[in-house]
C-alpha cells in the first residue's frame, strides 16, 4: 500500500472570512475508511519547501466517497494555511497521509462532553456523526466569534438542539469551565479542541475538581511554532541549518532524512529522535523528563539560539 | 494470545525457489479433512513448499519482531491479508464444529458492535478482491450481496443491521475466514479483548482474556516483563495506522494436528503428551506456526488481531533438509523456561534425538 493518497479536491467552500473548507475524493480507487477524531496530513506541493500540516476529518465516518477538512487563516503563517487559502483549488490534486486517529472517543464513556474553540470544532463534526450513529450522549459546548470563527453553527444548532451551548466571544459569552465540568454525570468523558489557553484551562480546572486524567482528552493545533534557527549535526557529520521558519523535522525531511511520524505536533511519539550534544528546548507533550536528557521529539522542539544539536541519525 | 510476545522470532520465508505462484479455484480447496478423533488434515506437497517455517538462524533470541506486513511473493502465505488455502473447508468445518459445542468461543461486547462490523467489512473486501473465484461481494449504499461459492452461500443484507445476517456479523464472517481472530478496543492508553472469535488457539482462551488488557493477558509470558518489551509493543500496536497493517510469527509444537488446543478441552488432548515414542514423532508431532496480522479497523479504530494457524507434521517437514537440520537446533538449545511454557518437557528430549538423524554435525 502506497504511502501517500492522491485525492482531487472537489468542492472549495469559504464558510468565513477565517475558514474555508475543503473536500477531498480519491483520485482513483477508494478512500481508506476513518474514524471519529482522525486527522490527514496534507502535504502543500510547490510552496519552495517541505510543508505538511495536519488537519482533523470533519466529515461523517460512515461516508465513503469523500474527505472534508476546514482551515483556519493562521495570522502567524509559515505558509501552510496561507497557501490552503490562496493556492488551492477545485479540481487540484493533493496528497495527504492515510488517516490517523490520536483523538478517539472513548468507547465506555457514559456521556461524552465536547468543548471546541472555533476552529476546534472539527473532529467534532465527525463524533457527532459517529455519536449519532451510535447512540451516544454528548452534548457540545462552542467557544468562537460570530462571524469569523463560528463554522458550522447552524447545522450544529439543527442536529444538536439543547445539547449545543454556544458562546459568542463578541458579544461577550463566556464559557464557565467551572460551571461545566461541575454539572457532569459520573462516566463522563471531556474532549477538548482549541487553543493552547483553552486546553490547559479546561485541564486545569478538571483536575483540580478530582476529573480522573483518563476522562480528560485533548487535542491541540498541530502546526510548530516557528523559533531561532539553529544547526544540526547528522551522526554522518553532515550538519543542516535550520532556518527559523522551519520545523526540525522538515529541515531533516528536506535533506532526505525521513523520520517517522504522524502528529507532526509533539504528541504521538513517532518521531522521537535520539542526541547526544546541544542545548534543546523541548516543546512536545509525549517525552518525559528523564527522556529529554537524550531524546527530542524534531516535529516541534529546536535547538536554542544558535546552538548545534547533535542528532544519532 | 498469551504467548504473544515471548516466542520472538523475524518473519522469515522458506527456500523461495518452492513456492509457486497459484490461483485458487474451488478445486484446490480439499474436500473435509479432520482435527480430531481420526486426524486425517495432511499437507499436500503445495502446502509443504509455502509453510511458514519460521526459524531464519539456528538458534533464536527473545525481541518484538513485529513487522510491517508488506505484501509477499505471489503463492505465499504473505500475498495476501487473509491467506486462503487448501484446508479452507476443513478449519471452517471445525470451527462450526467447536462452537456448536461452545458457544462462548464467540463474543462481542455491546460497545464493540462497530469494530465487528468493520471486521466484516475488511475481511469481505479483501476476500472478494484476492479470490475472485472463491468469493463476491456487491455493494449499492448499504445493501449488500456477499456470495462465498466454497461454502455455498449466498447472503442479501443491510450493512450496519445485524438482524438482516443468520448471526452477529463478527461470527458471520469468521465463520468464512481461516485463523482465529480478537478485536481490541484501543482506550486509556492500552488495548482490551472485548470481541473476538477463537476455535483454534495455542492454549489459550478467549473466556479467560475477555476484557483484559494487553499486560494483564501476557503476564504468563516468562523473561519478557524484565525486558520491557510489553511497553516497546504496546506502543508501536497503538500507533498502528489504517492501511499500514503488521505482522509476526510464533510457533509453538502440537500433538496431532489438533486446531482446538484451548484450556476448555485440555482433558481432550492434554495427555496426548505422554503418547510421543521414538516410532511415532514423525506422524504425531506437529510444529505450529501462527502468523499474527494486526490491521486498524478503520471505523472503529479498534485493532484487528488475527491469528492464523498452520500446521505440518514432522513426517512432512523433514522433506524438506534444511528445515529439519535446523529445527533439530533450534529445540535442542532452546532455554528451559521455554521447553516448560511451551509444555513440551515431557517429549522434548525424544524429539531432539529423532531430528539429530537429519543435522549432519549432530
Ligand atoms: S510526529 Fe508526533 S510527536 Fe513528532
Amino acid at each position: 500500500m502506497s504511502e501517500l493518497l492522491d485525492v482531487r479536491v472537489a468542492s472549495v467552500r469559504q464558510l468565513t472570512p477565517l475558514v474555508r473548507e475543503f473536500t477531498f475524493e480519491a483520485v482513483s480507487g477508494d478512500l481508506p475508511g476513518f474514524s471519529a477524531g482522525s486527522h490527514v496530513q496534507v502535504h502543500m506541493p510547490g510552496t519552495g519547501r517541505p510543508l505538511c500540516n495536519a488537519y482533523s476529518l470533519l466529515s461523517d465516518p460512515q461516508q465513503r466517497q469523500h474527505y472534508r477538512i476546514a482551515v483556519r487563516l493562521q495570522e502567524q503563517s509559515r505558509g501552510g494555511s496561507r497557501f490552503m487559502h490562496e493556492q488551492v483549488k477545485e479540481g487540484d490534486v493533493l496528497r495527504l497521509s492515510p488517516p490517523a486517529n490520536l483523538f478517539a472517543p472513548h468507547s465506555r464513556a457514559g456521556h461524552h462532553l465536547m468543548i471546541a474553540g472555533g476552529i476546534g470544532i472539527t473532529p467534532f463534526m465527525a463524533y457527532i456523526a459517529a455519536l449519532e450513529q451510535r447512540g451516544g450522549s454528548m452534548e457540545l459546548h462552542y467557544a468562537y466569534r460570530s462571524g469569523l470563527t463560528d463554522t458550522y453553527l447552524e447545522e450544529l444548532a439543527a442536529r444538536l438542539g439543547a445539547a449545543l451551548h454556544p458562546y459568542d466571544g463578541r458579544a461577550g459569552q463566556r464559557l464557565d469551565i467551572h460551571q461545566v465540568l461541575s454539572d457532569q454525570p459520573l462516566g463522563t468523558h471531556v474532549y477538548i479542541c482549541g487553543p493552547d489557553s483553552l486546553i490547559s484551562d479546561v485541564c486545569q480546572t478538571a483536575d483540580a475538581l478530582g476529573w480522573p486524567a483518563e476522562r480528560i482528552h485533548w487535542e491541540a493545533f498541530a502546526a510548530p511554532e516557528p523559533g531561532e534557527p539553529f544547526v544540526a549535526e547528522l551522526a554522518d557529520g553532515r550538519t543542516l541549518a535550520v532556518p527559523g521558519d522551519y520545523s526540525l523535522l522538515e529541515a531533516l525531511e528536506q535533506a532526505g532524512v525521513p523520520v517517522p511520524n504522524l502528529c507532526r505536533g509533539g504528541v504521538c511519539g513517532q518521531c522521537m529522535t535520539p542526541y547526544s550534544a546541544g542545548e534543546v528546548d523541548h516543546r512536545d507533550l509525549y517525552l518525559s523528563d528523564s527522556e529529554r536528557a537524550d531524546h527530542l521529539m524534531p516535529c516541534v522542539s529546536r535547538g536554542k539560539g544558535g546552538c548545534t544539536v547533535k542528532l544519532a541519525l | 494470545m498469551s504467548s504473544m510476545l515471548a516466542q520472538a522470532l523475524p518473519a522469515d520465508l522458506p527456500p523461495l525457489a518452492a513456492i509457486k505462484p497459484r490461483t485458487l479455484s474451488l478445486d484446490s480447496i480439499k474436500p473435509i479433512e479432520t482435527y480430531r478423533d481420526d486426524f486425517t488434515y495432511r499437507n499436500s506437497a503445495g502446502a509443504i513448499a509455502r509453510f511458514p517455517f519460521p526459524f531464519p538462524e539456528d538458534n533464536y533470541m527473545y525481541s518484538v519482531n513485529i513487522e510491517p506486513a508488506t505484501v509477499g511473493p505471489a503463492g505465499s502465505i504473505f500475498e495476501h491479508w487473509f491467506d486462503v488455502d487448501e484446508h479452507y473447508r476443513s478449519e471452517m468445518a471445525e470451527r462450526a464444529l467447536v462452537l456448536a459445542r461452545d458457544p462462548r468461543r464467540c463474543m462481542v461486547m455491546p460497545h464493540m458492535q462497530e469494530a465487528a462490523w468493520d471486521t466484516l467489512e475488511m475481511l469481505m473486501e479483501h476476500l472478494a478482491t484476492d479470490y475472485p473465484a472463491l468469493f463476491s461481494l456487491h455493494r449499492e449504499g448499504n445493501h449488500w450481496h456477499w456470495q462465498n461459492r466454497v461454502l455455498e452461500l449466498d447472503q442479501h443484507f443491510t450493512f450496519g443491521d445485524a438482524s438482516t445476517l443468520p448471526c452477529e456479523p463478527l461470527e458471520y464472517i469468521t465463520r468464512q475466514a481461516q485463523g482465529d481472530f480478537a478485536v481490541l478496543d484501543q482506550r486509556d492508553g492500552d488495548l482490551y479483548m472485548d470481541a473476538g472469535i477463537v476455535t483454534c488457539p495455542a492454549d489459550w482462551s478467549l473466556a479467560f482474556d475477555a476484557g483484559m488488557s494487553f499486560k494483564q493477558w501476557h503476564a504468563p509470558v516468562p523473561m519478557a516483563h524484565q525486558m520491557g518489551v510489553f511497553d516497546r509493543a504496546l506502543k508501536y500496536l497503538m500507533n498502528i495506522q489504517v492501511g499500514k497493517p503488521v505482522r509476526r510469527l510464533n510457533w509453538t509444537l502440537t500433538i496431532n494436528p489438533r486446531m482446538d488446543t484451548s484450556p476448555e478441552t485440555f482433558h481432550e488432548w492434554g495427555h496426548e503428551r505422554g503418547q510421543v515414542t521414538a516410532d511415532n514423532v514423525g506422524q504425531l508431532v506437529h510444529l505450529r506456526v501462527e502468523l499474527q496480522f494486526m490491521p486498524r479497523l478503520p471505523r472503529s479504530n479498534a485493532l484487528l488481531f488475527g491469528i492464523r494457524t498452520y500446521l505440518i507434521s514432522f513426517d512432512e517437514l523433514v522433506s524438506q533438509p534444511r528445515w529439519a537440520c535446523r529445527l533439530h537446533r533450534v529445540l535442542r538449545d532452546l532455554p528451559p523456561q521455554l521447553i516448560e511454557y511451551k509444555g513440551l518437557s515431557r517429549y522434548h528430549s525424544t524429539i531432539v534425538e529423532w531430528l539429530s538423524q537429519f543435522d549432519p554435525e549432530a
